[in-house]
């Protein structure tokens, strides 16, 4: 018993974690919590490629269209999101500026290339950097959320800013294609199964270690 | 070491086997240091008198204005539910709907289901529809997004204070709690030790 629980015959549930006898057809329930149970994410290397295709067609239109328009008595002014980057860096607010630029330029960015460098590695079948691919993948899924930022900004703007006779902000095309973006590499990131990287290896089983 | 259990690592299927009832500490994956799980005294208790704490947050983040802006005399005040109309309003339903979800709906589903499951528990008892409720609390946890929106709230005061007066409300500090409560349900909350109370 020095190997992965598929290897065995068993897998565990993805909702209870509960280890059992992996099924001979598919279609079996989790005894404890009554999840259905699969051995590893159906479909997920061509789930995950759908995801990750959409979300980058939509990374085009989320960059160039404007995301936020600005109009006040002294003109109006069309932003994208990197004008508005531009515009907190010649302001003054370089922290302001680089917050937004890695949430929602970077962070996007490295989110859309991480995915389809693991899943070409499994499609690869790329026996080496194992741990280095897992840690990718935990990178991967845990920065996602946060390009959420520029919306949540937008939201708070549109809001405070419509009802004054000032100056008035509108929501921009970029904010739906932007929101798209986030929800499917959140969505990518979730059909993957990172399981796949490590079943082309064989290992000793070992007692989890203490952190 | 009392009686054993198998464990399958989440992230590679690395099997290994634990104590049943593990002592608290966090166990990683002795092959790809994935977090199995994270054991502490009373977590289960612990988590929901977070949980009370958080709902109560919760209210009043959606009661009160996140930021207020005064122009010439003339005030507006932002509160979350006011954000999603606006952008409601402006044509931009589908935008509207994800702040909607993110920001209200999944957080509260989170801290719904915790309450669900954990407070019929404390007396012994499973609650109804164990299984699916779990589900719900899984899919919560990945969909609500409480610390970018204060992230977000920080961003757009400091973005406004260039332009005008604005003042932080009670929403932005509660949201700040809130956030703060839920990074502490989350480290106190073990589901192992929900599913080993739950079928013993």
């Amino acid at each position: 018993m020095n190997v992965s629980a598929a290897s065995l015959g068993l897998l565990s549930c993805s909702t209870c974690s509960l280890v059992s006898r992996a099924p001979a057809a598919d279609g079996a329930f989790c005894s404890r919590c009554g999840s259905a149970l699969h051995s590893r994410k159906p479909g997920s290397i061509g789930r995950t490629w759908a995801f990750l295709i959409a979300a980058m067609a939509l990374y085009v239109p989320a960059n160039t269209l404007p995301i936020m328009a600005t109009s006040s008595l002294f003109g109006s002014s069309d932003d994208t999101i990197m004008s508005g980057v531009v515009f907190l860096w010649q302001d003054g607010s370089w922290y302001l500026a680089l917050i937004v630029f890695v949430a929602s330029i970077l962070v996007p960015l490295a989110k859309i290339i991480g995915l389809a460098v693991l899943l070409l590695s499994v499609q690869l079948g790329w026996r080496s950097h194992q741990t280095e691919r897992a840690r990718l993948y935990r990178l991967v899924e845990s920065i996602g959320r946060w390009s959420m930022l520029d919306i949540f900004v937008v939201a708070l703007l549109v809001t405070v800013v419509q009802l004054t006779a000032l100056a008035s902000v509108r929501a921009g095309p970029a904010a739906l294609a932007f929101g798209a973006v986030v929800v499917l590499t959140m969505c990518a990131a979730m059909s993957f199964d990172p399981r796949l990287l490590w079943d082309p290896v064989k290992e000793p089983r070992e007692q989890p270690a203490t952190a | 070491m009392n009686r054993a259990e198998l464990l399958a690592c989440p992230e590679c299927d690395l099997l290994q086997s634990d104590s049943a009832v593990p002592r608290p500490r966090k166990a990683l994956c002795a092959r790809c240091g994935a977090v199995l799980y994270q054991r502490h005294d009373q977590g289960l208790e612990r988590t929901l008198a977070l949980t009370a704490g958080a709902l109560a947050l919760f209210a009043i983040a959606n009661a009160f204005p996140i930021l207020s802006l005064e122009l010439q005399g003339e005030r507006t005040d932002a509160t979350l539910a006011g954000a999603v109309s606006a952008l409601w309003s402006q044509n931009m339903q589908l935008v509207a709907a994800l702040v909607l979800f993110t920001a209200i709906v999944m957080p509260l589903a989170e801290l719904a289901a915790l309450a669900w499951l954990l407070i019929p528990l404390r007396f012994g008892q499973r609650a109804p529809h164990f299984g699916a409720v779990f589900q719900l609390l899984q899919f919560a946890q990945r969909w609500g997004m409480v610390e970018v929106f204060v992230l977000g709230s920080l961003v757009s005061f400091a973005k406004l204070g260039h332009l005008a007066n604005v003042e932080a409300g009670i929403a932005l500090w509660s949201f700040a709690g809130l956030m703060l409560v839920m990074a502490a349900i989350e480290a106190n909350f073990d589901p192992r030790e929900l599913w080993e109370k739950v079928t013993a």
